[in-house]
């Protein structure tokens, strides 16, 4: 397995250890707002665990993934709501 | 398309239970499947511990269990039963996977208890558990600060872990008052092994500031920026309220138990936990359970009653019998450290009128005051509807209203269309077919 694989987070590249979850990376890359909830509040991961669905981004196009139990891949594309 | 696995004896959950079930039930042919939501195998406790090794009694279990033909299947999520002994369940890339089994181990383990208070849902608020698993997933936490608050012993270890890997832990506040924990402490000095831990674990900890009867009553945002996202946080300590800026808060209330798929299966409960006999079957025959699933025990508790479960359902109920003193020893320990943690009253006057208490749907305290009981809730302001189904607001709301979660229905789990249409095909085949 490769030390580290790079993945995109909104278009820009994020660099993270092998292993790494989407949700670390995300955070790592600054990006504070994972989803807009029902309201319009930023929401971010809370129970790191796939329990809560704050965590939700879009990965490879598949909507409402709970990044937080994604591993990241080389050449994965994330997107966070705005 | 769904895939298809059949096996003798599926264990759902590869925490410390589900492991030590399969070693336990390893036997001649018998075709043992360990099944797991996560990525990785190792439960909470051993997160990352297949990667990067750190406790040894995990690596000796892991170990043991890489020994027996058990198969691992990761990243799966269980949504739904078609018959007795069928499973759905959802992989992480989204394909279907229809389980067969004959017996079946539920060690789905626990979560954390979140209580709401103004500016819990603030990026930068997580759990105490939750930042740990984030950081063991490749978080740097180094040169943060964090301030640790909610109750129970996680919050010790998660404290010591983000001190480890450089983090500033500002404060770790536990609700309960230091009188029970010196009640507690006398029962830590009866067993050895506890002492040991405990003074281990003061040894990680010298030089952070411990609070007891301390908690937090508000989080605040970034008002420059209107980023929104944790700036400070405001403590209480008796009648004192101070303030700490920190960049992140990792706050967890104990743990609860996670039933629901036990439930979805039509296991019996009893106060809030999976009701076991004492080989730990259910009240379905062949569905056991062990683990914090049927109460909040701890690594020592999990082990031994996953052990007894293993050997139960490879109709090894002798060998099982031997476990049942230690288990009982441990889980008097148990129960002496849930008595100790036990939830302060005040705690109940956190949220405000415009506090959210359901995530999901962004439902508010006031909203939920109106209602007379989770059911009426659920219908009435959609608390509890949304993808988390109820697991993080339903045992607030139990603690913040008295309120009694209702049964769990399918899927368990938000499920794509293409799952949910897999459920429908898989029962038309299973009645027409065979």
């Amino acid at each position: 397995m490769a030390d580290a694989v790079t993945l995109s987070i909104n278009g820009q590249t994020q660099r993270m250890p092998a292993g790494s979850t989407v949700a670390a990376a995300v955070l790592l890359k600054g990006v504070t707002t994972f989803r807009r909830s029902v309201t319009g509040e930023a929401r971010a991961p809370l129970c790191g665990m796939g329990i809560c669905y704050e965590c939700r981004v879009t990965v490879n196009g598949q909507a409402h993934a709970r990044s937080c139990q994604i591993v990241c891949a080389d050449g994965m594309e994330v997107r966070t709501d705005e | 398309m769904s895939e298809e696995h059949a096996t003798d004896l599926l264990i759902v959950g590869a925490g410390p239970a589900g492991i030590a079930a399969a070693v336990a039930a390893h036997h001649g042919k018998q075709r043992i499947t360990i099944l797991d939501d996560n990525p990785h195998p190792g439960g909470q406790i051993w997160r990352g511990e297949t990667q990067t090794p750190a406790d040894a009694a995990a690596a000796k279990w892991f170990k043991r269990v890489r020994a027996t033909n058990a198969q691992f299947i990761n990243g799966a999520r269980i949504f739904a039963q078609t018959e007795k002994g069928a499973l759905l369940a959802e992989m992480a890339d989204g394909e279907t996977l229809s389980l067969r089994y004959q017996k079946l181990i539920l060690a789905t383990g626990a979560r954390e208890r979140f209580l709401p208070f103004p500016g819990w849902t603030l990026p930068n608020v997580f759990g105490a558990g939750g930042l740990q698993a984030l950081v063991k997933g490749g978080l740097p936490i180094a040169g943060k600060r964090v301030v640790v608050a909610g109750t129970g012993p996680l919050l010790l270890a998660v404290a010591a872990y983000l001190k480890k890997r450089g983090a500033q832990v500002l404060l770790l506040a536990e609700q309960a008052p230091f009188s029970k924990l010196v009640g507690f402490g006398l029962q830590v000095l009866l067993s050895v092994s506890k002492a040991q831990q405990a003074l281990e674990l003061n040894w990680q900890l010298r030089g952070v500031r411990q609070e007891y009867d301390c908690w937090p009553v508000a989080v605040h945002a970034e008002a420059a920026h209107g980023a929104g996202k944790l700036e400070r946080v405001t403590m209480r300590q008796g009648r004192r309220t101070f303030e700490l800026a920190c960049d992140y808060l990792a706050c967890g209330f104990h743990l609860v138990p996670n039933v629901e798929m036990a439930a979805l299966l039509g296991c019996a409960l009893r106060a809030g936990c999976v009701a076991v006999d004492e080989f730990q079957q259910s009240s379905i025959s062949g569905v056991f359970c062990a683990g914090e699933s049927t109460g909040i025990g701890g690594v020592e508790v999990a082990l031994i009653a996953g052990q007894i479960a293993g050997l139960a359902a490879s109709n090894r109920h002798n060998d099982a019998r031997r476990f049942f003193t230690a288990r009982a020893q441990a889980q008097r320990f148990a129960d002496a450290l849930n008595r100790a943690f036990a939830l302060r009253a005040e705690l109940k006057q956190l949220p405000q009128a415009d506090t959210l208490v359901c995530r999901c749907e962004d439902v508010s305290f006031a909203q939920l005051q109106q209602q007379p009981e989770w059911r009426a809730a659920k219908l009435h302001t959609r608390c509890g509807m949304g993808p988390c189904q109820g697991r993080i607001c339903g045992p607030a709301t139990e603690y913040l209203f008295g309120w009694q979660p209702t049964s769990v229905r399918p899927p368990a789990f938000p499920a794509s269309i293409g799952s949910l249409a897999q459920v429908a095909t898989s029962s038309s085949t299973s009645t027409s077919g065979e």
